[in-house]
């Protein structure tokens, strides 16, 4: 269909972008293993000093640990609600539910400094002190959205007719639900899962109007850059925190790759 | 085989039956049951703090202590909207005019990836190059930027680069250009997915009858597949729209001190200038943007592609 010229031209761009996109990543990855404590380029020489120093830094390791925290709270919270409401929403028509499909995607389509203030205010208001757990509601809050599109993406592809099979040979509810649909979801819901955790892990912006005098690991990065201090424990955390996405992102995109119902096992 | 592996006696058995039947008779039971834990946690978390940011924006903050003050003013609405002092209006429209140049930048960008993506590339290509722009999607946003910072900085990659080729430094540091840059790069695949997303979906015989119908590829471009591949650039353009809209931290860190955003006013009315209640009216101003932008977007059919 289209000429050679332009898919020689659609190529080069393509290449292009994926450069402009990567070349920065791997830019910042180097400096992890630069030798100097000065950040110009090119590096004076390399070594994995750093790598030590960042582990044996206190702050560095309790801010690790808040981050997984509030990450695990907020991915179940956003596993399960985000569950029922793709059920909901998929499986039913009924009036108001384009409202409602809307007002979840609110906490993601809204700027992150609106839900952040708003948050903020809302624990003021009602007289919440900010702890762990307010970041987690707050995180929970934007991560039903990842959940929810997930497993709604899952429930479209999977052919209705499965479940009225199910209750033509005498399954009830249950049992339609146990070797049925669960199955067909699972994956689903655990791709959702890891991106859900993928974004708690990482979120800046909401996280600092919610985390009072707590630091999460990127709360921790942001303060050091701002105030341009240990920078080679910032780029070895970064490269750490680069690393540590990339697992639960592979393995959600091969969890998703099928449709899961009519695959061969 | 498709027995109950659990070992219930049959009385247990008949109470599930009858409980799914009674579930099967009421639907509407069975939707409140799914969507009362998430819609409470929504109305009573989500939408009581917008409640919150909103009330917040009618009080006031001592000017000395930066305790919040309970009388209710609309001044800090006024010193928002004020057509005598521009100040806060002004940042403003320059938040609202860096959003719209990053999404032309990300649409201008993305297309190109996103149709050799979608109806060029083989099956293994594809699925590569799903995985390299997704990537850079979830990793750290905070990381992204950073690495920005260090790369645009004097002694950094770029003008080493530059000088490598003989040509004088670039000195991006600290401005709207770098600033421009680096939002079009972190927002990037939040652009180039939904794109993607609706190319793929364009059935080859529409193309295939475009050409019949004798248009060449301009004509097929600018007749059928621009326009069914709108939904997708509208749904991108929401996230890099609001994601400017609402960032501060790379006006923070890649614009300096003298960046003026939306996001880093409020920011520093938060941190440094301690006026929360400031903070909260000028955080309503965005909401009123963005809600008109879902209007629009609403009436171009983004949300069937989201």
């Amino acid at each position: 269909m289209e000429t050679r010229r332009l898919r020689i031209g659609l190529v080069a761009w393509t290449v292009f972008v994926v450069a402009f996109l990567w070349v920065p990543l791997l830019v910042i990855c180097t400096y992890a293993f630069n030798k100097s404590n000065i950040q110009d380029w090119p590096p004076a020489g390399f070594s994995t000093k750093w790598f030590g120093t960042a582990w044996d830094n206190p702050d560095v390791r309790d801010a690790f640990v808040l981050s997984v925290k509030a990450g695990i709270g907020a991915t179940a919270f956003a596993v399960v609600f985000g569950t029922l409401l793709a059920f909901g929403l998929q499986r039913f028509q009924f009036f108001g539910r384009d409202v409602i499909s809307f007002l979840f995607i609110l906490p993601i389509a809204l700027p992150g400094i609106v839900t952040g203030m708003a948050l903020n205010r809302f624990y003021d208001v009602a007289g919440i002190g900010l702890s762990v757990w307010t970041i987690v509601i707050g995180h929970a809050t934007f991560c039903m959205v990842i959940v929810f599109n997930n497993v709604v993406a899952r429930l479209r592809r999977t052919s209705p007719s499965l479940i009225e099979a199910s209750q033509d040979l005498g399954a009830d509810g249950w049992q339609t639900f146990r070797f049925v649909t669960w199955p067909t979801i699972a994956t689903s819901l655990v791709a959702g899962g890891l991106l859900a955790f993928a974004l708690s892990f990482d979120e800046v912006i909401v996280t600092y109007f919610t985390a009072g005098s707590n630091n999460t690991l990127p709360l921790i990065i942001f303060g050091y850059i701002r105030e341009g201090l240990r920078l080679p424990v910032v780029n070895v955390i970064v490269f750490a925190v680069l690393l540590l996405t990339v697992v639960p992102v592979v393995v959600s995109v091969r969890l998703t790759r099928d449709t899961g119902v009519l695959r061969q096992r | 085989m498709a027995v109950d592996a659990s070992s219930a006696g049959p009385a247990l058995r008949g109470a599930r039956r009858s409980l799914s039947a009674f579930f099967w008779r009421r639907p509407w039971l069975k939707v409140t049951a799914l969507l009362g834990p998430p819609l409470a946690w929504l109305v009573l978390i989500y939408l009581a703090a917008l409640a919150a940011l909103l009330i917040s924006g009618f009080w006031t903050s001592d000017f000395f202590t930066g305790r919040i003050v309970h009388d209710w003013t609309l001044e800090n609405f006024k010193q928002v909207f004020s057509f005598s002092d521009t100040t806060y209006l002004r940042i403003a429209w320059s938040t609202i005019w860096m959003a719209a140049a990053v999404t032309v930048t990300d649409a201008v960008l993305a297309f190109p990836i996103a149709y050799y993506m979608a109806r060029i590339a083989r099956p293994r290509t594809r699925a590569l190059l799903f995985v390299l722009v997704l990537l850079p999607l979830w990793s750290s946003y905070i990381v992204r930027v950073y690495a920005w910072r260090v790369i645009l900085q004097e002694n950094g990659i770029l003008n080493w680069a530059l000088h490598g080729v003989g040509l004088p430094d670039a000195n991006l540091a600290f401005t709207n250009t770098s600033m421009w840059i680096v939002f079009s790069y972190v927002w990037l695949p939040f652009m180039i997915l939904p794109v993607f997303a609706a190319l793929e979906r364009i059935p080859d015989n529409y193309l295939e009858a475009s050409a019949d119908l004798g248009a060449r590829g301009f004509r097929t471009f600018r007749s059928v597949i621009l326009p069914l591949a709108l939904p997708g650039l509208v749904a991108g353009s929401i996230f890099t729209f609001s994601l400017t809209l609402g960032d501060y931290l790379t006006p923070v860190l890649i614009g300096g001190a003298n960046a003026q955003f939306i996001g880093n006013v409020v920011f520093n009315n938060v941190g440094i200038a301690n006026n929360v209640p400031f903070a909260a009216a000028y955080a309503v101003l965005p909401v009123l943007v963005i809600a008109l932008y879902l209007a629009i977007a609403r009436k171009l059919g983004a949300f069937e592609a989201l």
